[in-house]
């Protein structure tokens, strides 16, 4: 596609006032009366520094403590793999690995990920060299839109550091975090059978 | 979302001194249900305060059985040896709820406190005693195939949620708890409340008090014992219904026997009729079927959900059976 007039490029740019609003939302709740109480102290809900490492690269972020990891690594980051789809945990397609542990990053707040080593689809492979989950998710034709797909690859990583027993049944079972709208999972059970051959 | 607060507890004192005295701050862990609850804006907290950093999580077995830390994620504890030894239906229940990945997020502490999947509680355009006391309940003669037919009230029919709960209770565990006036230690039986005219309220927690940990203690029951979901779908699925059952046969005679329903009511529900059937008969597919028949006692549907009268009764036949064939 050409990237002159992409839609993503035309979303990114679109996006910049809702930003630029969001930053200058009020503030809705009064300061804590607890605070008198406990030594603990709340910072927001206006924009706090927010120190993320995301595919061995620290970033520091300023984001309200309601933005959502998915949304900074989206919004932010500018890193559109992980994909929304459902934005409630029903789905998968946003699943990035935080220490090496598969998670949906639709229901984790980026300001609770800090000092963790949080790996997206894109910081998987070695320079040119695709990880053994992506080479087999091609050699296999593990999907057919694709949206799902970033998803899935992470989720198997995930569950390849796992290191359980691997059969078809229960890659079946471990991969039902994912859900597939073209119903390519025959295919992407294959990919996942591979990988674990193949990985670790 | 609504902009919210956010503090990083160093200590469970001040975490619990603060949430105490500010009644619109909350705890988060691991936050799949506050901030999905948000997302739908539900749940307004003005404060979010992260505990993931105490030290409250861990497992640790010992001779009477296991403690597992208030933040000890689902994927954890099913996958720890003395719980997988000793808790079959602990483990069955975890490893079929929710995903993989909300599994290696979601807390111990934070499971037990899910709030109801009942649509109309999720959905603020829609009357809801719980969500707003004094609204009203859609689910009363609205859609409630999913809802509760015991322990109802006529302020709210909504079904507990967690399946962890379930397994849990017929493990007869305790929440250790701490808040503003100390540690106490609450049998899981005592832990939740009936809607009745108070939906709003759903366990005896106060402002503040935070879950410690959850004790399981061993027992020859809950170690032959099984958890049967039974849902719409294999795997990533509410329960419809669903059943915790142990025993404990010796030569051939039930002397124990603990079944918990899920699915059915706005908590965990102890099936003690069932139970009362059990013991001191031999363990036998007849016995099975005929104190199963005791499993619907007491319930009453609502409509779309008459179905589950008869379907707990059956499952409860199944899992009895499944629970014999333990080793």
């Amino acid at each position: 596609m050409s990237g002159k007039f992409s839609r993503r490029r035309f979303l990114a740019r679109a996006a910049i006032p809702t930003v630029a609003a969001t930053l200058g939302t009020p503030r809705l709740f009064p300061p804590a009366a607890a605070a008198s109480v406990s030594r603990l102290r709340a910072g927001g809900p206006q924009p706090v520094p927010v120190t993320l490492d995301v595919n061995g690269a620290r970033h520091t972020l300023v984001l309200e403590p309601r933005v959502t990891l998915l949304d900074a690594l989206r919004e932010r980051l500018s890193l559109y793999g992980t994909k929304k789809g459902c934005d409630q945990g029903t789905c998968g397609a946003c699943t990035v690995l935080v220490d090496g542990v598969r998670i949906d990053s639709c229901l984790s707040l980026a300001i609770m990920n800090e000092g963790k080593a949080i790996t997206t689809v894109e910081g998987l492979a070695s320079g040119t060299t695709l990880h053994p989950v992506q080479q087999a998710f091609l050699d296999h034709d593990g999907f057919q839109c694709g949206y799902c797909t970033p998803g899935q690859i992470c989720s198997a990583v995930g569950l390849l550091n796992e290191k359980r027993p691997l059969d078809e049944a229960s890659i079946r079972t471990w991969m039902s975090g994912n859900v597939c709208r073209c119903g390519a999972y025959p295919n992407i059970v294959a990919a996942v059978r591979s990988a674990a051959g193949v990985a670790s | 979302m609504r902009p919210v607060a956010y503090a990083r507890a160093t200590g469970t004192a001040e975490a619990i001194a603060f949430v105490g005295a500010d009644p619109q701050a909350e705890f988060i862990a691991g936050g799949t249900n506050v901030i999905d609850l948000m997302k739908d804006d539900v749940a307004r907290p003005g404060t979010l305060v992260d505990i993931t950093r105490l030290p409250l999580g861990g497992i640790t077995p010992s001779a009477s059985g296991v403690r597992i830390g208030a933040l000890a994620r689902m994927s954890e504890v099913a996958d720890h040896a003395a719980v997988q030894a000793n808790f079959p239906a602990v483990v069955q229940a975890l490893n079929e709820s929710a995903s993989p990945q909300l599994r290696n997020m979601a807390t111990i502490g934070g499971n037990v406190m899910q709030r109801t999947r009942c649509a109309y509680f999720r959905d603020v355009s829609q009357p809801c005693n719980k969500r707003a006391p004094g609204a009203g309940c859609a689910a009363i003669g609205g859609v409630n195939r999913l809802h509760a037919v015991i322990g109802t009230s006529p302020q709210c029919i909504c079904a507990h949620a967690s399946d962890l709960a379930v397994a849990l209770l017929m493990a007869e565990a305790t929440v250790h708890t701490r808040g503003v006036q100390g540690r106490r230690a609450i049998p899981l039986a005592d832990f939740y409340l009936l809607p009745g005219t108070t939906p709003q309220r759903e366990t005896v927690l106060e402002r503040g008090e935070l879950i410690e940990a959850i004790e399981i203690p061993t027992s020859v029951a809950a170690r032959r014992s099984v958890y049967l979901k039974v849902r719409d779908r294999r795997q990533y699925e509410f329960a419809l219904v669903s059943v915790a059952a142990g025993l404990e046969i010796v030569d051939g005679t039930i002397r124990a026997a603990r079944v918990a329903l899920g699915g059915v009511a706005p908590k965990p529900w102890r099936a003690r009729e069932v139970e009362a059937h059990l013991v001191g008969k031999p363990a036998s597919a007849q016995t099975f079927t005929a104190a199963a028949a005791y499993a619907s006692t007491g319930m009453r549907g609502f409509g779309e959900n008459d179905f589950k009268l008869p379907l707990a009764e059956r499952a409860v036949a199944r899992a009895l059976a499944m629970a014999e064939g333990v080793a």
